[in-house]
Order: structure tokens, then sequence, then C-alpha cells
């Protein structure tokens, strides 16, 4: 109890150099410039969160039966959990669009994008182990692929979402060829440098990608030929089922078809893990050496989960372009690489539904929370909730953040680790 | 079978392996000894294609009659062309996965070619299913004779010590190899651990298949090999049978350190 008192103590004394300077001071616009103002209650609250927060932390390690629960947590293997949760989150996610709110079905399509960033991300850091800073390059080379098909030669979104994976895959062998001789912490230097070329170059080649202005008027899909328009005529979805039109028939399209593409990612990825080329992935992650003894062609390998991976990365892009008909290069930052990559670790890296449901809490959840506190702020009339909910953007890293640590510390092989084998005698 | 001509490997003024010349014939199994630092296993990374040599020339000659220069050939060749397998002296094994899918592994580039370019496979079509039951059936004939069977399904590294030896082994020879490199396969094996792998080794030798073997543990060396080649400072000192080498004065100047200074 004593040592738990003195480490709280001197947490609290940390937090109060850091936030004292950091949230206690404050510069505000005052009459003749700036003016520097105190925030002393602010930086105290935080100063006594840290505190409490770190004995409740000791007091909840310390407790008896330590031990026991230690060795029961090593063991679970979530079987159950996949055999259960992974049917009901389908069921959940085909049965959403009944709600028939385009609010949850936007926000549907979103979370179910990120799932297929995540579930293509896993092929290349999950599977293989090769540390991938840059998917958002895939992503965006998917996305202007379509765009400026679409806009040059007129192409649909059906022809577009191949030609769309398969130039991703392109770039992905194309990046890998050189850098895959890398390993670990140089590999992810290279790729963040990737992704981050691939954006320079969309901004300024301005002939070709229109620079920062981005792209507008991107065709949106069809249903076998049929538009989604608000004429209802001829050649429209409305018109040939004789049904009126409504947008939210395009937005329950849009979300069923990202539900579709994100389920194939899974499909494929969960066959190509059984398969020779899958089983070779996850051995060059347990040890390359051992590998290149067996006769694996270990640059070849790499490069095919790095192709795979990508053109997954390309066909959401494809999605992403089609559902924003708009894109501009602001929309594929390392933020975005981040996030995916956050989403992957925090689901635990190789497993299937770790990642759908760590997408479901960083994406949603965040989403759902926001949602929460605004309308809390305006039934209470409370400026506090209104104000956060307005914030909440603004800590979104710092949330990510926070729960990567927590997650480090409570479960550091992510949400749902353990994995099956691919095969059993 | 595999002829070594004038190997040798120098890392930046270090020689470490000079001008060496030796032959291990087929269906024998050759035992390279010396002491620490001699520079055995820079032979056996040399011949496994881990190290491309300064100079000279590795032969191999398959019973078939095809030949192969592995001083030439990519890493990962060697093993699947030249059919060279090998272990490590720290065992490197797929530690997070089962003891199966690690035989499945080395199955890799025949499990392969009949997945046809991933399509057959991804659709489930019989004739992929054909060569996976095949891979299978494979590595369960390993594991029995490894005495591993009831285990298959257990990740590697839970196995103890001994049985990741012989696991190592057994997923070395799933890729069919003419020659097995085995490097100090008795390591931290106690004495009847160390039985039971000579008789491994030497049930594999019946099969056929040649071995060459570095190895600080002379109860196996004596006893398996039918032809030793003593290293010292990256030279040979001796080659012969084991009764040979045993007597051989040079052999034993080098091992017990004796006439370093008026050679």
């Amino acid at each position: 109890m004593r040592a738990a008192l003195r480490d709280a103590f001197l947490s609290a004394a940390i937090a109060l150099g850091l936030f004292a300077p950091l949230v206690g001071l404050v510069l505000d616009n005052g009459d003749q410039g700036l003016v520097l103002r105190g925030r002393p209650i602010a930086a105290a609250v935080l100063v006594a969160m840290v505190f409490f927060g770190r004995l409740g932390m000791h007091l909840w390690a310390d407790r008896p039966g330590k031990e026991a629960r230690a060795v029961k947590r090593g063991l679970v293997v979530p079987t159950g959990a996949n055999r259960f949760l992974a049917p009901a989150l389908l069921a959940f996610a085909v049965l959403l669009p009944l709600t028939g709110s385009r609010y949850y079905v936007d926000l549907g399509t979103l979370v179910l994008t990120y799932v297929m960033l995540g579930w293509g991300l896993n092929i290349v850091v999950g599977l293989a182990g090769l540390l991938d800073l840059g998917y958002v390059a895939f992503y965006a080379v998917g996305a202007y692929s379509y765009a400026l098909l679409a806009e040059t030669f007129g192409l649909g979104f059906w022809t577009c979402l191949p030609l769309a994976g398969i130039l991703a895959a392109f770039w992905g062998v194309l990046l890998g060829f050189p850098v895959l001789r890398l390993r670990g912490d140089y590999l992810a230097i290279v790729t963040l440098a990737f992704g981050e070329i691939i954006r320079v170059v969309l901004i300024n080649w301005v002939a070709v990608t229109h620079g920062p202005n981005g792209i507008t008027d991107i065709p949106r899909p069809t249903l076998f030929g049929l538009r989604f328009s608000m004429d209802g005529g001829e050649g429209t979805v409305a018109g040939f089922f004789d049904i009126e039109p409504e947008t939210i028939q395009r937005v329950v399209f849009l979300y069923y078809l990202i539900l579709a593409l994100a389920l194939l990612t899974n499909w494929v990825t969960i066959r190509l893990r059984r398969m020779p080329l899958g089983r070779a992935w996850e051995a060059l992650r347990e040890d390359e050496i051992a590998c290149r003894s067996l006769g694996i062609d270990v640059t070849n390998t790499k490069l095919t989960a790095f192709a795979i991976g990508a053109m997954f990365g390309g066909f959401a892009g494809a999605f992403f372009a089609t559902r924003q008909a708009f894109i501009s290069p602001e929309s594929f930052t390392f933020i975005e690489s981040a996030t995916v990559l956050a989403i992957v670790v925090l689901g635990g890296l190789g497993s299937q539904l770790g990642v759908a449901l760590a997408a479901l809490v960083m994406v949603g959840g965040l989403e759902m929370l926001r949602d929460l506190l605004s309308t809390l702020g305006e039934q209470m009339g409370s400026e506090l909730f209104s104000g956060l909910a307005g914030d909440l953007p603004t800590y979104r890293m710092l949330i990510f953040g926070l729960a990567l640590v927590v997650m480090m510390v409570l479960r550091p092989r992510g949400l749902v680790s353990g994995r099956t084998p691919t095969a059993v005698l | 079978m595999l002829a070594v001509s004038n190997l040798t490997m120098r890392f930046g003024g270090l020689t470490a392996v000079d001008k060496l010349s030796f032959e291990a014939r087929a269906g024998e199994v050759t035992a390279v000894i010396g002491p620490n630092g001699a520079g055995k296993t820079t032979v056996f990374n040399c011949v496994t294609g881990f190290y491309r040599p300064s100079s000279g020339g590795i032969a191999l000659t398959h019973p078939g009659g095809a030949r192969f220069a592995l001083e030439k050939m990519p890493g990962h060749r060697i093993a699947s062309r030249a059919k060279v397998a090998r272990t490590f002296q720290n065992i490197r094994l797929f530690a997070g996965m089962t003891v199966l899918e690690n035989l499945l592994v080395a199955q890799h580039n025949r499990l392969m070619a009949a997945t046809g370019f991933g399509v057959v496979a991804l659709l489930g079509l019989g004739s992929y299913r054909a060569a996976e039951r095949a891979g299978v059936e494979k590595a369960r004939h390993w594991l029995e004779r490894i005495g591993l069977i009831d285990r298959a399904n257990d990740v590697a590294s839970a196995l103890p010590y001994g049985a990741q030896r012989r696991l190592e082994i057994a997923r070395a020879m799933c890729i069919d190899p003419v020659m097995l490199c085995l490097d100090e396969p008795a390591a931290g094996l106690n004495p009847r651990e160390s039985e039971a792998l000579n008789q491994l080794l030497l049930s594999i030798r019946a099969d056929g298949c040649s071995l060459l073997l570095i190895e600080h543990d002379m109860g196996v060396v004596m006893r398996i090999s039918d032809h030793i080649v003593v290293l010292d400072h990256g030279r040979k000192i001796s080659d012969g049978t084991p009764e040979q080498v045993r007597a051989d004065p040079a052999v034993i100047a080098a091992y017990l350190g004796e006439g370093d200074d008026d050679e």
C-alpha cells in the first residue's frame, strides 16, 4: 500500500510537471494582443486523475488471486468467441440497413471501409509480418485509378474496380522490389516514405490529378447497369422497379457493396491462410532464414503478400472514390495509415475477427461517442457535453493513443489473440 | 556426391576457410569436426547457399546424374532444386506454428505447384486437395518416425528441446533432400536423446540420403560417421575414416593445443 501511494505521488508529480505548463497556462486574445491566463483547476483535475488512476491500477494489480488469473488468461483461446461472435457480427452487419436510418448506414459504411482496409493490411502486417506504414498509398492509388479512368475514358465503376485493384497491386510490387530486402524498422521507414511520396505526387502533378483541388463528379456505381438517380426515369433503379426514388436506396446499395468487398477480402484471406502461400507468409513472419533453407523463394513470397494486400487496398480506394464522388490528396494522409495499422495491432495481428472488432470500436465507437455527447449536451443544455462533442475529433489521436497503451498493458497480443492452426491431424 | 574444391571464404581481412577441398560420398555420413572457430559453420553456410564463397567450387552430383554448381546458385534454389537440406545450430523452427504446419511449410514448393497459381486451391478443387492430403500423409510418416505423432497439433515452441531438434530434422527431410546437412544436431541433448538421434540419422542414411554433419559430441561423430574431415583455422588437417582420424597426431595436436609454436 505504501509503495502504491508513493508511486502514485511520483506519477502525480510528473503529471504536474507536464500539465502545469501545457494545460494550466493558456494564451488568449486580450484587448492588447495576447494575454497569458491561468487554468489551475483544469490542471489540478488532470493531476488528480493521474494520481487516483495510478493508485487504482496498483490496487487492481495487487488484488489477491492474481497468479491464477494470469495463467488462465494465457490459456484462453477464443475459439468460442470466434464461433459465436463472428456470425453474430455478420448477421448484425447484414441486417443493419433494415433500421432505415441513414446515419447508421453511413456510419456502417465508414466502419466497413476500415474493416476492409484492416483486413487487407492484415495480410501484409499480420500474416507476412512486414511492417507497412504506407498502406494508404495503395488506397490512394485505387481511388485515383478509378477517378482518373472514369474521367478520362468514361469507364464505369465495375470495369474500374478490378483495374484499380490491379494497378494498386502493380504499385505494391514496384515498391516491393527495392525495399523487401530490408527488415523491420527499415522497411517501415521506407514504406512510410512511399506513402508520403504518393501523396506529394498527387498534390503536385496538377496536370493529371488536379492537385489539391482533387477530382469531382466521380460517377456513382450502377446496379446491373441501372443508375441510382433521382429522376426515376428509364434506366434507373427506381424506374426499373417502379418505386419512389430516394437517396437512401443508393446509400444502402453502397453499404452492401462495401460489405461484399470486405467479405471477399476476408474469404480470400481465410482461404489463403490454409494454402501453401499463406503458410509460407506465416512461416516468413516466424523465421525468414529457415524459410530459405527449405527452398521457399523469400522475395516472391513477400511480393505476393505486398501485392495482394495492396490489391485490396486498391479495391477499397475505388469504393471510397465512388462513395464520396470527390477525392483529393487530403484524404490520404499518414493518419489514415496509422489508423488502419492501429486497428490491425489492436485487433490482434493476424486475427480477422479482432480487426473487425477493433475497426468497430475505433471508428464506429468514437463516432457514436460524439453523437451521444452532443445529444446529452442538447438535452441537458450543458455547455460541457456539447463542447466535448465538438472537441472530440481533436482528441481522436489522444483516445487512440490511450487505447493503445491500455491494450499494451491488458492484452499485449491484441483483442483477439491466439491463432487457429491451418491444418490438424 | 559433394565435391568441395579450393573453397575460400574471406570476411574482410579474416580468412575463415582457406583453400579447403574435400569430398562427401553418396550414401555416407561425412562429419566435419574441428575446434571452435575452425570454420566448420562457414563451410556449411557456403554449401547451403547462405554465404557466397570468395573463391572455389562446390559441385553436387545427384544419384540420377544431374550436376549442380552450388556456389553459383541462390540460397533457396539449393534447397528446392539441388535438394540440399539443412538444420541450424540454434534451432530455427516456426515457433508460433504447429508441429504439423512446420512440416507442411517444408513441402511448400510441391504443394505450391499443385495450387495452380492459387486459383485452383482458392476454389478448393480436387487436384489441390489430393496434393494437400499427400502432404499431410508425408508429415504423418515423419511424425511417426520421430515419435511426435501425439503432438502434431501443438505449437512447435511448446516441445521439449530434444523433440525440437528431431522436428527440425524431420522438417528438413520433408523437402526430399539428397543430402542433409546437420549443424551440431546433438548439442544440448542428454545421452538417451543423443542415442535416439544416432538411430534416426542412421535410418535416414539407410533411406539413401547422404549426411553432412558438424558435431562436437565425439560419441556421436565416431559412432555414426563413415568419413571425417578435420578443420583447424580454416584448413583441412586430416581426412579419413574415424579410426584414421583418431590416430592422426595433427588432430590430437589441434584439439589439445600442442605444437602451435614450432610449426
